[in-house]
């Protein structure tokens, strides 16, 4: 082992060999992974998240329920029946960070969406066993009380915008995410989906975003928006964008 | 010659770079716009000022280029006992949680979902950390003949990353972070723990380059390559956008399938580097040591280190089997999830195979006792993920409590006790005592610890393929046969039993601590004790 030497008498040698030694395998695992095309199917349906659903979801990281509740439904007859279509990549597109998760202490909740009443995630947001007798789950009654401050969402709306959007499927015709109109209007945005469902303020929302949005008082509450109502709000729209009737898995193959 | 403080040009650099720190977050703390940003903010405003005193005072800075710098090594060692007992207590407590779900009193500060990240990091890289880093200063110093370099920097690496440490805990349980397992802290957190990793790299290579013998010790190559490789996961792995530089809140730069395939890359390695190379490290110079035996086999130690540290990298994917990531990628990901299997039994060969002709001393070592079964559950944890990785065998125990238990089984049995074995070497060698203060105590440790281990594992193998199958189960109509919830319950006497598993641990780590406490004030002293460089045997 004598040209090992050379490694064992220098270094910088050593570390420069150690550097080239472990930077392949992430070139040849990550990097064709934003320029394979099918990498992300093509579906129709996915939108970016409202603010009020984006509020929401800063919440279910927040209070790490990624560790216990995965979003990610394999293809396996027992889980498609449990749980719907397995999911696909085009449908965390949007999602910084992604939550797919690698446990499930509770069920997965890739299509928890449109699946239960607000009625019921209130109650089992407040105490979870008064739902499910033998559920494990944390109650999470302060998200009732804490209101979010909306004027603080275009910021968020505007962070986003720079974030790598690979092979542009969650860019908009403006080559962003979000368009100006949504920055602008993105307090607005997020007290009108909380609130009445036929307001003026909810139709401009509607076509702003379009596709498929719940407007509605989620937490009961009309009179402030509060973390519970953007958690409902995302989790009522989880796995309900893509239009599966349009969806082609053999063109998608991969 | 004695230097130190602000008359070194360290010290001047360093007292530099704190008072820019205190302006720094001291500007970004008055503005800041979330509360807990601005509290972190001060903290490290704090510490900057603290430790822009200590250099002004000069005091504990002082080093003589012929003796060991021990006093940084030593806060090394006694900030692992401390994380480590916390550490294991929050896990249990969450572990408790699962079991009776009132534990989590329904309050933000205590939910799971906020203690889980607090007890990884605390273990992971608070108490693996400061054995890691206080060991690798320690045999740098003593493998290459020469003391630490810098007089300064090395106390920066110590305080530095003890405050990423609170930063990220206190982070944690009020609410913040970003979301990504095993990296939770966020971009203002990353970033200090960046600048604390240069000065760690630079302290280990500039000891490296300051060597007195020709050859650089094996145990300092899988230190080198922790160091590096942490740095690159950590760089790319934590790309992100702040919402505001006055803040908390950030997104991640990648989104979906690409930002899980750099988690896993990064989470694996973290398990492959900070948990593995590292740990073989202090394989490689204290079971020899404490043996009295030379390493194994030369020739396996270059072809497991070169091996190791290039088919770890490619192994993430398996933590994404049957997932929306494309299936080429998954495929690679087994492939070489099994083929490390054999540099990592070359590694456990290598340790073990160095006991020939020293296997009595186990019945009369506890501490050898502790670093060889160490060793046995690295060889049994490597070959038990590797079949995980296996597609079939993933697609019954992803999700389920089999991961935790595997993980476990790695953590508890090869970190944890290797941990243990180090610091009761460690603790008479560098304080100069003959012994540990009480071996019955640590064979008390060594005993409550594996019967904790095996009631943890054990417990998470079969609540794991349990529910695994439940989830799978049809009746004979052809309904699927259980209800999600009714898994959950069929749980819960395992996750007392894991629970009660994670007392005995933590006793036993309560042991560790009292004993070594004891040891420092009470054991007699080694006569020949010195910290002097030894001289190179040439």
């Amino acid at each position: 082992m004598a040209t090992h030497d050379i490694f064992e008498k220098n270094s910088i040698l050593l570390a420069i060999g150690i550097v080239i030694v472990i930077s392949i395998a992430g070139l040849i695992e990550i990097v064709p992974l934003y320029f394979i095309g099918s990498t992300i199917e093509k579906v129709n349906g996915m939108r970016p998240y409202t603010p009020l659903e984006l509020a929401g979801r800063d919440i279910y990281v927040r209070e790490g329920c990624y560790l216990c509740h995965s979003q990610m439904i394999r293809p396996f007859r027992d889980e498609v029946e449990r749980y719907g279509h397995y999911s696909l990549a085009a449908e965390s597109a949007y999602d910084h960070p992604f939550q797919w998760g690698s446990k499930r202490t509770g069920p997965d909740l890739a299509r928890v969406g449109n699946k239960y009443s607000d009625k019921w995630h209130r109650d089992h947001m407040n105490n979870p066993r008064s739902i499910v007798p033998e559920s494990v789950m944390p109650g999470y009654s302060f998200l009732a009380k804490t209101e979010i401050d909306a004027s603080r969402y275009a910021a968020h709306l505007r962070a986003l915008n720079w974030t790598a959007q690979p092979n542009g499927v969650s860019k908009n015709d403006t080559g962003a995410m979000y368009t100006k109109a949504m920055i602008a209007n993105a307090a607005a945005d997020m007290k009108a989906q909380a609130g009445e469902t036929d307001s003026d303020e909810a139709e401009a929302l509607q076509k702003r975003y379009g596709g498929k949005l719940n407007v509605r008082d989620f937490d009961g509450n009309p009179d402030k928006v509060t973390e519970l109502d953007a958690m409902i709000a995302y989790l009522q729209m989880l796995g309900t964008l893509v239009d599966f009737k349009t969806y082609n898995a053999k063109a998608n193959l991969r | 010659m004695t230097r130190g403080g602000i008359t070194t040009i360290g010290g001047i650099f360093t007292a530099l770079v704190l008072v820019s720190g205190i302006l720094l977050t001291g500007y970004a703390g008055m503005n800041a716009i979330d509360a807990v940003f601005g509290f972190h903010m001060y903290l490290m405003a704090a510490a900057a000022l603290l430790g822009l005193l200590a250099i002004l005072m000069g005091h504990p800075f002082k080093g003589d280029p012929s003796q060991y710098n021990y006093g940084v090594v030593k806060a090394f060692v006694i900030a692992t006992i401390f994380w480590g007992v916390t550490g294991f207590t929050v896990g249990d407590y969450i572990a408790w949680e699962l079991a009776f779900p009132f534990l989590n009193w329904d309050l933000p500060w205590t939910n799971f979902g906020r203690l889980r990240p607090l007890h990884t990091s605390a273990v992971i890289f608070a108490f693996g950390g400061n054995i890691l880093l206080g060991s690798s200063f320690y045999v740098a110093q003593r493998t290459n003949h020469t003391r630490l370099a810098g007089n300064v920097a090395p106390w920066f690496v110590f305080w530095g990353y003890n405050l990423f440490i609170v930063l990220a805990g206190t982070g944690y349980v009020l609410g913040v972070t970003q979301g990504h397992e095993y990296a939770e802290p966020e971009w203002y957190v990353d970033i200090w723990l960046t600048v604390v990793w240069v000065v760690y790299l630079m302290v280990f290579m500039g000891t490296l380059m300051k060597r007195r013998v020709s050859h650089i010790y094996v145990a300092n190559w899988f230190y080198l390559a922790f160091i590096i490789t942490i740095a690159v996961l950590h760089l790319v792995h934590n790309m992100a956008v702040p919402v505001s530089f006055f803040g908390l809140k950030s997104y991640s730069f990648q989104a979906g399938v690409q930002d899980a395939m750099t988690q896993w890359w990064y989470g694996h390695n973290a398990v492959g580097f900070f948990l593995t190379a590292a740990f073989l490290a202090m394989v490689y110079y204290f079971v020899p040591k404490r043996a009295e035996r030379p390493v194994y086999s030369y020739r396996l130690s270059i072809i497991h280190f070169w091996s190791l540290i290039f088919l770890y990298m490619w192994a993430g994917p398996h933590h994404l089997h049957y997932t929306a990531l494309p299936d080429w990628t998954q495929t690679i990901g087994m492939a070489f999830s099994i083929m490390l299997w054999m540099p990592s039994w070359g590694g456990m060969i290598n340790g073990l195979m160095t006991l020939s002709g020293a296997w009595d001393k186990l019945r009369t070592d506890p501490v050898l006792r502790m670093l060889v079964v160490s060793v046995a559950f690295y060889g049994m944890s490597t070959f038990e993920g590797p079949m995980m990785a296996i597609k079939a065998v993933n697609a019954l125990s992803h999700y389920t409590d089999w991961t935790i238990g595997h993980v476990h089984s790695g953590a508890m049995g090869w970190v944890g006790m290797v941990t243990f074995g180090v610091i009761y070497c460690l603790v008479p060698w560098l304080w100069g005592r003959k012994e540990m203060y009480s071996m019955a105590l640590v064979s008390w440790h060594f005993w409550l610890s594996t019967i904790g281990i095996l009631l943890y594992i054990t417990s998470m193998w079969v609540s794991g393929i349990l529910q695994g199958l439940m989830w799978r189960a049809y009746d004979n109509l052809g309904f699927l046969e259980y209800s999600f919830v009714e898994t959950v319950e069929a749980m819960h006497p395992f996750y007392v039993i894991r629970a009660l598993g994670g007392l005995f641990f933590v006793i036993g780590s309560l042991i560790m601590a009292y004993n070594v406490f004891k040891t420092i004030r009470l054991a007699p002293a080694e006569e020949h004790f010195s910290d002097a460089v030894l001289a190179p045997a040439e």
